[in-house]
């Protein structure tokens, strides 16, 4: 194990810690993406701008990313059919699922947990539990 | 014009720390998640340093008396876990352990152009509608009016940038 096996892990947390701080201190608001993006899919006057620019510099730092360290993100390859429909799915099951349960990785994996909240403990719990079972099936069972 | 600053500078953090720690890589994120294979523990510092930093940082936030540009912080509702938490949370990450993706890495992805990242995306997006619609049905069917189910938009902050 290499020291920046889990330095860039651990510094790329704290950014996520500290970017959750920047939006409770200016903002006012708890750093869940899929509640922060998600909300925008029922605007509601008034609560729209700040929203559309966490969303704005998400993009941007997805641009600084794939222009100086375009290692971050998958290499992009052709599609097969079935890879087109596993994603889909994901995709449905992602949205939806973070949706009815009131947040993802960053709204209770970070943010709920930092605060001690147990709805989001158990959250975080069940999604890692679901994920790694769900990988094991895909991996090791078909 | 400050908060929206704020807003956009928070994204941005966010997507680097993101980059950063290779949560935005669906290789390393299914290699987190497959135990029972060659198990690739180090996205657990990523969870672990940002809890650190945040709760670190929370108490000296919230004693504050308002945010710095806005009317008041969240309340923060008393936990209960319930049914749809947990439902929502276990199909969350089914979806998460099939592709890889959570909403934070994915679309901070799309800057990449990958066509993965094209074909999750509005799935996502249509996932998160479906589940909107249905939870307005419900609380318009059982006649009371829309519970307070995003704790990221209590009611009675909305609107108050100033």
């Amino acid at each position: 194990m290499t020291s920046s096996s889990f330095l860039l892990p651990l510094l790329g947390g704290a950014l996520l810690g500290l970017s959750a701080s920047l939006l409770l201190l200016a903002n006012g608001r708890v750093a869940g993406i899929s509640g922060v993006v998600g909300s925008l899919l029922a605007p509601v006057r008034g609560d729209i701008a700040w929203r559309v620019l966490f969303f704005a510099g998400l993009l941007t730092g997805g641009l600084l990313l794939a222009w100086l360290r375009p290692g971050s993100f998958a290499a992009p390859g052709p599609l097969s059919a079935s890879g087109v429909s596993l994603l889909v799915v994901a995709g449905l099951l992602v949205g939806f699922g973070s949706r009815l349960g009131n947040g993802c990785t960053s709204g209770h994996g970070v943010c709920g947990i930092s605060r001690g909240s147990v709805r989001s403990i158990a959250a975080t719990l069940t999604f890692m539990a679901t994920g790694v079972l769900t990988v094991f099936l895909a991996r090791h069972v078909f | 014009m400050r908060p929206l600053l704020s807003a956009f500078l928070s994204g941005l953090l966010f997507a680097l720390g993101l980059g950063i720690s290779g949560m935005t890589d669906p290789a390393n994120v299914l290699g987190f998640l497959d135990i029972a294979g060659d198990w690739d523990f180090r996205l657990m510092f990523v969870m672990g340093g940002a809890i650190a930093v945040h709760a670190a940082l929370r108490p000296f936030i919230l004693e504050r008396e308002r945010p710095l540009f806005a009317a008041k912080f969240p309340s923060f509702p008393v936990s209960r876990v319930d049914s749809k938490l947990l439902v929502g949370a276990a199909l969350f990450g089914v979806g998460w352990g099939l592709g890889g993706y959570c909403p934070g890495p994915v679309l901070t992805a799309l800057s990449s152009g990958a066509p993965q990242v094209l074909v999750f995306v509005p799935a996502m997006f249509a996932g998160m509608f479906l589940a909107q619609l249905l939870q307005t049905r419900r609380s318009e069917r059982a006649g009371t009016p829309l519970p307070d189910t995003m704790p990221s938009r209590p009611p009675e902050s909305v609107g108050a940038a100033p």
